[in-house]
């Protein structure tokens, strides 16, 4: 257990960032410059911890799998970036902003990772400005904040619905500025294979140049990990189709400590499958429940048209059961919501797996063109993909997989299990327990990237100063190549018949239907079996075309698909272990009497830390107490 | 100022500034021979004035360092544009996305220069350098340039191609008097739509006036 | 529906190139473009043909990753649309679809209907952004912005990278993409000290490059799937004057 400690410092939890800070080591200018760290991910984390490494002195090299690390997955995020600024004087401080955090994560979060978040979110919102970024303005030129996601406060700052994307784009200007200078090398179209080990401590990567195939050594004095989450398991998501888990993974079975890996967001408001062919699913705001009403026919297997269902006949499902929020329930509970009315026979649409979102009494009541003003865009976008006219008739939406806030497990300096190997951004655990508030995403990852990081780095890179280049001929090296090679020749070899994707959708469809918004034993145990058989299969019949060494993108989706088998067993087998519901967590064996979540907090108040034992062997558990000096944990009620 | 030669939106500046600089010459020129309408007098009066006036005389040769310019550059700009993209579309298609002038500036260019050539040699050439008719207005010999003009028109084939040359002329101005605006900066949203409602105008207006004077003379000799 | 694909294959960058007609059997109205070519990729792992590369992320038309000139258009017929936003319910039965990569100089293509298009990076490297180190950030509200201005700078801002205007344009000119971000910086007062040297060496790395210049035909402006207006290459000329002369 030594390796679990989360080494947060003592003393009120307002203080300890400050106090941490205070204490760590630091690395003097003329030093970093001595240090090389490599950064896996271009996403908001990443872009922002690789710009700002550079600014340090430290040498960085950037990796990403896109052809540019603007095209990284923060990019999507909508809504917009929290922080507690105040600017709209109703009431807001960061201990607000904390507490908002503990309890939208149902109080499976650490306090000091929280408190931090929030404390450093303001400063995000400082840099991303000075950086360019253009988040909406008030009349007066001062920035504007919007609510957002069953908060009481204003506190949102956005760019009409592209805040992931213009900080994003904020964040990759300071790389660019870096690449420029060559303070940062960037290494685009690499897929990162493994983390290599010498003497206990990260020391590189190995990668696969997608373009050429050919298998690359990277050295550096340490590690980061800013990959981003693995909600793509579920094949159809909210998430970039080339999201994965594989650098997390890797980093997973040379030892780094995966926690909490079942705890996944489904989002309420995505557009439903239409059809088999489906790639992804379309997300769309969830701003439109501000002025959308959500139901379902009151009669089982209604096949009349939406808009001859008279008002007595509907079922306004989400008002009914939660008469304070409404249609603007949380995200877990609204999704499971949609679930469990499909499930009992109510659902719309030609599949029967969806529900209606239905902007007719706001249109009457505020005018087509109010709705038009806020919505617009994404009615075009409805009607671009389904044919149908939101104006005139029902959107149909359903709950799709978004975000995970499972991950590497880490410590108060952002470092994994792993010496030297950090873990930012969603692919650590850390901030948002076990369901994450809109707009909380992006809050982490620049917190994480821009403040946190390049603080904490310099304690563990402080002994490092007089090591010198990190040779890339080591033994650790030649082995992590190795075994690298071999499992993309295993795959080549397999020569069967079935496509990657064909088992991508296959194992998404058994981890949505046992191990996505609602889980039970028996569901769990079935889908541990299920996919050890689709495992198996998988390795005895996929087609993986090419070869390795030329651009070749089945080869990619089959490496990252063999890591998703792995992981979906981790995910089940921690749903499995956590008989509680809480957050995005539902067990069905536990619930109230009218059918909550039921926290158990007795017996569930941990991180679920999951230590890696060998390929098919169950994982070791590791119960990492959650201590809460300042909230105190209540049942959630919306 | 190096940077500024330099740089491809350089070049380009100066391409839009001397197509600015001609179009206003192009007004000119159009004016002086709508006064081939008002008659014999007037027009051979107003040709006197401008192969005569030491401004009007100063300003030919800057005209021409115009041309010299416009010409030039533009050529420099295609090729180098060319370049840009060595393998070519296999299908394309922009009738949707602009317009077909604006595709078309060097082809619509190349042919105004063709018929630049025909023209100079033709008229201002004859005006300037030749010995044509004079005639006596209001006591002072001029040179008879609207009896030459009368004459030229009263060919079919040269009228075709006048009218062509201007057509031709027409479409080039129709992009390119707003695309200069945008090149040189002054334009937005809603200069863009002025400037290209005001280049529509002035395009016809330009091609019309100059096709119906020779048609004016064409149909005189019917 | 029937389809038959006009598809541009080459194997490497170095490999030459040529068109291979696909004839595609089974497909949907209901599909996606790229749906419609995962589709077709399918069909060709199970025959034991090398599948089409081409390049895609986010599918909802904000990454840029897709490309495609579909039919002799940049991302298809539709405007305000990436490829990944295109619907097969805009072809027909028996429709003939030509799909190319992006074309230019600056562009290489990569493999199949990829390109490489570094060429961005590097014109963005010659200033595509504001140097605020982090930690130098002043509060955010200290320095007003006109809304006006910030609501231009995020039209301009919303660029996706995707190269949809160097092929749309017959010059392949970049000049919409750096207009964006020359225009972006410029409108706002955070980007203003570095204004000149940024507008004066996008426009030369871009000419080093090999993109075109622009002639102002207007089309990248229509190809842009998000719609980034000429205004804003207006502005970029206005910035480049100021900064040169």
């Amino acid at each position: 257990m030594n390796k679990l400690n989360t080494k947060i410092p003592d003393g009120p939890v307002a203080e300890k960032w400050t106090k941490h800070k205070n204490k760590i080591r630091l690395v003097n200018a003329a030093n970093k410059t001595k240090l090389d760290i490599i950064v896996v991910g271009t996403g908001l984390a990443g872009a922002s911890a690789a710009s700002s490494l550079g600014e340090l002195g430290y040498n960085v090299k950037a990796f990403c799998f896109q052809d540019s690390p603007r095209r990284a997955h923060s990019v999507a995020a909508q809504g917009g970036i929290n922080a507690a600024k105040n600017y709209k004087n109703d009431g807001d401080s960061i201990d607000r902003l904390f507490y908002d955090i503990m309890k939208g994560g149902d109080f499976r979060a650490r306090e000091a990772f929280v408190y931090r978040s929030a404390e450093v979110s303001n400063f995000v919102i400082d840099q991303l400005t000075a950086a360019g970024v253009p988040f909406a303005r008030e009349y007066s030129g001062y920035l504007d904040n919007r609510s957002f996601g069953g908060v009481q406060v204003s506190r949102t700052f956005y760019a009409k619905g592209a805040t992931g994307q213009q900080c994003l784009l904020g964040a990759y200007s300071g790389l660019i500025r870096q690449m420029s200078l060559g303070k940062v090398t960037l290494y685009s179209r690499r897929d990162m294979l493994d983390v290599v080990i010498i003497d206990g401590k990260a020391r590189g990567i190995i990668t696969r140049n997608l373009v050429t195939g050919e298998i690359e050594r990277h050295s550096a004095h340490a590690v980061v990990l800013a990959t981003g989450g693995y909600g793509t398991i579920y094949y159809l998501s909210t998430l970039a189709v080339g999201s994965n888990a594989s650098a997390a993974w890797a980093a997973h079975k040379k030892g780094a400590f995966f926690s909490n890996p079942s705890f996944v967001q489904i989002h309420p408001t995505s557009l439903p499958q239409l059809n088999d062919y489906q790639a992804k699913l379309t997300l769309m705001s969830e701003s439109l429940r501000n002025d959308g009403r959500i139901w379902v026919p009151k009669q089982k297997g209604e096949k009349r048209h939406p808009n001859e269902i008279p008002e007595e006949e509907r079922d306004y499902y989400l008002e009914r059961m939660y008469p304070a929020y409404g249609n603007l329930a949380p995200r877990d509970i609204s999704s499971r919501a949609a679930k469990e009315r499909c499930d009992a026979g109510y659902g719309v649409g030609k599949t029967g797996m969806s529900v209606y979102l239905d902007f007719k009494d706001s249109i009457a009541k505020k005018g087509k063109k109010v709705i038009e003003s806020k919505y617009g865009n994404l009615f075009e976008l409805y009607e671009k993909i389904t044919g149908e006219n939101p104006y005139e008739e029902p959107m149909r939406i359903y709950p799709a997989g978004h975000y995970t806030m499972g991950g590497l497990w880490v410590d108060y300096n952002l470092m994994t299990s792993i010496d030297g190997l950090y873990s930012i951004g969603e692919s650590n655990f850390s901030d948002h327990g076990a369901n994450r508030l809109g707009a909380g995403s992006l809050m982490q990852c620049g917190s994480d990237g821009y403040f946190v990081l390049p603080v904490t780095i310099g304690d563990y890179l402080a002994d490092d100063i007089k090591t010198g280049k990190i040779p890339t001929n080591h033994a650790a090296f030649e082995e992590a190549e190795k075994h690298a090679r071999d499992k993309i020749i295993k795959l080549l070899s397999v020569n069967g018949k079935q496509t990657v994707t064909s088992f991508h959708k296959r194992l998404g469809k058994i981890m949505w239907d046992y191990c996505g918004m609602v889980r039970n034993e028996e569901g769990l145990k079935k889908a541990l079996k299920l996919l050890s058989e689709l495992k198996e299969e998988f390795w005895k019949d996929v087609k993986v075309p090419g070869t390795m060494d030329e651009l070749n993108q089945e080869l990619e989706k089959a490496v990252k698909v063999a890591d998703f088998f792995e992981l979906a067993r981790l995910m089940c087998q921690d749903a499995l272990n956590r008989k509680e519901s809480c957050g995005a967590h539902f067990r069905d064996e536990s619930q109230t009497p009218n059918g909550e979540a039921q926290r158990i907090d007795e017996e569930y108040s941990y991180i679920a830390t999951w230590e890696y034992t060998g390929e098919d062997k169950d994982h070791n558990l590791h119960k990492e107490p959650l201590e809460f000096e300042c909230v105190k944990p209540k049942a959630r009620s919306y | 100022m190096s940077n500024f030669l330099k740089a491809s939106i350089g070049r380009k500046l100066l391409v839009g500034l001397s197509g600015l600089f001609l179009f206003s010459f192009i007004l000119v020129h159009l004016t002086v021979n709508l006064f081939l309408l008002a008659g014999q007098e007037s027009y051979n009066i107003a040709t006197h004035f401008m192969t005569t006036n030491p401004v009007i005389q100063t300003i030919e040769p800057i005209l021409a360092i115009g041309f010299i310019l416009h010409i030039g550059i533009s050529v420099w700009l295609t090729f180098w544009n060319q370049r840009a993209r060595p393998e070519k579309f296999l299908k394309v298609d922009q009738s949707k996305s602009s317009t077909w002038p604006s595709r078309n500036m060097f082809v619509l260019g190349g042919l105004i220069f063709i018929f630049l050539v025909i023209h100079i040699s033709n008229f201002w050439y004859k005006i300037n350098f030749t010995e044509i008719g004079y005639i006596e207005h209001g006591g002072e010999m001029v040179k008879d340039a609207y009896t030459m003009v009368a004459t030229s028109f009263s060919n079919w084939w040269y009228v075709v191609i006048y009218v062509a040359g201007a057509v031709f002329l027409g479409f080039h101005l129709n992009h390119g008097f707003q695309s200069a605006f945008q090149t040189i900066g002054v334009s937005n949203e809603i200069w863009r739509k002025r400037w290209t409602v005001l280049g529509n105008f002035l395009s016809v207006l330009i091609a019309a006036g100059f096709s119906i004077i020779a048609l004016y003379f064409l149909l005189k000799t019917l | 529906m029937n389809l038959t694909l006009k598809i541009w294959r080459q194997k490497n960058a170095k490999a030459k190139g040529s068109f291979v007609t696909y004839k595609l059997e089974g497909a949907s109205q209901e599909m996606s473009f790229l749906e419609m070519l995962d589709y077709l990729n399918t069909t060709l792992i199970k025959k034991g043909e090398d599948p089409v590369a081409f390049e895609h992320d986010c599918r909802e038309g904000i990454c840029g990753t897709c490309s495609l000139y579909i039919n002799g258009r940049a991302h298809g017929q539709d405007s305000m649309s990436a490829t990944c936003e295109l619907r097969m319910s805009r072809y027909k039965d028996g429709d003939t679809i030509v799909i190319e990569p992006w074309r230019a100089k600056a562009f290489p293509v990569i493999k199949d209907l990829i390109v490489d298009r570094l060429a961005f990076e590097k014109i963005l490297e010659a200033g595509g952004f504001i140097s605020a180190n982090a930690g130098a950030a002043p509060e955010a509200n200290s320095i007003p912005v006109p809304r006006e201005h910030a609501d231009k700078a995020f039209d301009a801002a919303s660029c996706i990278g995707c190269g949809a205007c160097v092929s749309a344009c017959k010059n392949a000119s970049a000049q919409l993409f750096i207009a964006s971000k020359v225009s972006q910086l410029a409108l706002l007062p955070q980007g203003r000290a570095e204004a000149k040297s940024r507008a004066r060496n996008m426009i030369a790395k871009a000419d080093e490059l090999g993109f075109g210049s622009c002639t102002n035909t207007g089309a990248c402006e229509v190809e842009c799937p998000k719609g980034i207006s000429l205004a804003h290459i207006a502005r970029l000329n206005r910035e480049f004057l100021k900064a040169t002369l």
